[in-house]
């Protein structure tokens, strides 16, 4: 932990700068005055009651939500309101989603080169070698031929991390990726996102995993009805909350 | 049955029991399960027996299948002479019978364009598609003519040819056109998204008798008088437009049950709108809309016989004719049958193709 969190204080580079961020669905107002810096290879775990906000604000992070007010810089790229600005700040973030959304139609081999072939232009050969190798890393390269439907679920979101990771990106967001699994297959995920994390990527999870939160954050991020309510290293954070609601919630969901 | 006893944790697995219990307990489970179902049974036999041979004997073994004209039916059944007689039109219509070729060679050339586009597994199967989407210019060329073959006046044609033309082109056109009216009517942007919704409303609204009309009487009023479209062109157009409201609503229907999460997958990698349409949506909202597509397809098919309103002469045009005349007069059952018969095949054709695309389409994923 200690190294890793050198690595981060050495390169100080900010890669994703949320600033004074509001977002409202029509008059609901979703998102208050969110300010978050990350810097390059940290990893943030965002945790919260549902509906607080913190699915939102990731997904503000790649301009899957518009905002109102604010700004959100990702690499130095600013998100306005034009394709160019979004497709920019998309080549730099992979998502990974609850759902997993993979391409039913296709199968995982083609669910993982689509975007390379078509987007980067890539030979498919080199494609299908790129995927190969990260379906490796995720540890399904046996089942690179069959369908989404024919994989557990715990292996489709192996396959949504190795679809992201083919587009070779720098930061990658997590949008409760474990919380659409069964219990025996959350470990499998997680394992895959604690190598990505060791191995340096920049990533914000969306996350009620604390125990995942423990061993790889470097920050802790606690949201309530849209705002940040407390970020803290995950030591602190867990066993000295300040916030009222951030202790309720931890004692909601450690209590059990 | 004597149950062996396991273990607890050490249970094997077993094979299924049999629930088939061959042909005789199939006829008992589906014909004689219960006293009513066997009376039901039992009458329809009986019923069956006893109509059956007298359709057979009218249909054919007392039926008279090549005479000049009606009063040389002699043997009580069927007087397939008025068809027999005058096949060529039933086929063709009027077209030039020294030119029977054309129409010959651009039926067989459309079951090669089709090949393709029906059956994924054949070989060089992309340079045939690439003749499959060039196939209407060429049996536009092979059947008006010019650029070197004589050309052949619309009018001239008629019978399957003119149904067939009618409706293949209908169906070829109003797929696409009717998947980007669906797309355009859930576009973000307005204006495109208006016109669609227009477009689908004003066209679905109106009968498509009315809008033959309009486009065979109505039309030329309002164009230039030396502007002369050909009426054939009119028609298959309206029969496009009509077909494509509908078809995009069906369409409309399937992309709507495609989840969000899959726009958002293919959003955040990057893909362009016409990518992700093409490449992720439309080929599953494609597959959940197939049978709604090919009831659309089956319906234009049978539409296609309102042609006959404004004066031109398909597969019924022909068969109305041939009743007018006075020597086949009083021969309709004989007519419509045969009329029937055909579309049943190609509609029943096109049912049973669609059936085996589900069930491939449905193999490859769950």
């Amino acid at each position: 932990m200690s190294v890793k969190k050198a690595k981060a204080k050495k390169s100080k580079e900010v890669v994703i700068d949320i600033k004074e961020l509001h977002k409202w669905y029509d008059s609901f107002h979703a998102l208050k005055n969110v300010n978050l810096q990350v810097t390059k290879g940290e990893k943030i775990v965002v945790c919260g009651p549902s509906g607080s906000g913190k699915s939102t604000l990731i997904r503000c992070v790649n301009a899957l939500e518009q905002f109102q007010q604010g700004s959100i810089s990702v690499g130095g790229v600013e998100i306005k309101d034009d394709i160019k600005s979004i497709n920019a700040v998309r080549a730099q973030a992979g998502m990974c989603f609850q759902h997993f959304n993979l391409f039913p139609h296709l199968t995982v081999l083609e669910n993982c080169t689509l975007a390379p072939i078509w987007v980067k232009k890539m030979p498919k050969k080199q494609a299908e070698e790129i995927a190969m190798k990260l379906l490796e890393r995720v540890k399904i390269p046996n089942e690179a031929n069959k369908f989404p439907g024919q994989l557990s679920g715990g292996q489709q979101q192996r396959v949504a991390i190795a679809r992201s990771l083919c587009m070779n990106p720098d930061i990658m967001l997590f949008d409760e990726p474990t919380s659409a699994l069964d219990p025996e297959m959350i470990s499998e995920v997680l394992d895959v996102m604690v190598d990505l994390a060791e191995q340096g990527m920049t990533m914000i999870c969306v996350t009620h995993e604390m125990g995942f939160a423990r061993r790889v954050a470097d920050r802790v991020i606690f949201m309530d009805h849209g705002e940040i309510l407390e970020q803290n290293d995950p030591e602190t954070f867990f066993k000295n909350p300040k916030n009222d609601r951030a202790k309720e919630f931890l004692s909601q969901i450690l209590g059990h | 049955m004597n149950k062996l006893q396991y273990k607890v944790g050490e249970h094997p697995n077993l094979p299924a029991p049999k629930t088939q219990g061959g042909i005789f307990k199939a006829i008992r489970n589906n014909l004689f399960s219960t006293w009513y179902d066997s009376i039901v049974t039992i009458i329809l036999i009986y019923l069956l027996l006893s109509y059956l041979p007298m359709a057979l004997d009218w249909l054919f073994f007392s039926a008279d299948f090549f005479v000049d004209k009606r009063s040389q039916c002699t043997s009580g059944g069927a007087c397939w002479g008025v068809i027999t007689a005058r096949f060529p039109q039933y086929l063709y219509g009027f077209y030039p019978p020294e030119l029977y070729w054309r129409p010959n060679l651009a039926s067989l050339l459309l079951l090669v364009a089709l090949a393709p586009i029906l059956y994924s597994k054949i070989l060089y199967r992309k340079y045939f598609l690439m003749f499959s989407i060039t196939y209407p210019l060429i049996a536009f060329w092979l059947l008006w003519g010019g650029f070197g073959l004589v050309p052949v006046e619309s009018e001239k044609m008629g019978g399957l040819l003119l149904t067939l033309t009618l409706g293949v082109m209908g169906i070829a056109l109003s797929l696409p056109i009717g998947i980007l009216l669906a797309l355009g009517r859930r576009s973000k942007m307005p204006a495109i998204r208006l016109f669609s919704t227009m477009f689908i409303e004003l066209i679905r609204g109106v009968p498509m008798i009315t809008l033959l009309f309009m486009a065979t009487v109505l039309l030329p009023l309002f164009l230039p008088s030396d502007v002369i479209i050909d009426q054939l062109i009119r028609v298959i157009f309206i029969i496009v437009i009509f077909a494509s409201a509908y078809m995009a609503e069906v369409i409309r229907g399937g992309l709507q049950s495609i989840r969000k999460g899959q726009y958002e997958a293919s959003d955040v990698m990057g893909l362009s709108y016409w990518q992700s349409m093409s490449l992720i949506i439309l080929p599953q909202a494609l597959k959940i809309s197939i049978p709604g597509i090919v009831n659309s397809f089956i319906s234009l098919f049978k539409d296609t016989t309102l042609v006959i309103i404004v004066g031109m002469f398909d597969l019924l045009g022909v068969g109305r004719a041939a009743l007018s005349n006075r020597e086949w007069i009083g021969l309709a059952n004989e007519v419509y049958m045969f009329i029937a018969i055909v579309f049943f095949v190609f509609c029943y054709l096109m049912s049973r193709y669609s059936l085996h695309l589900e069930r491939r389409l449905s193999r490859s994923y769950k």
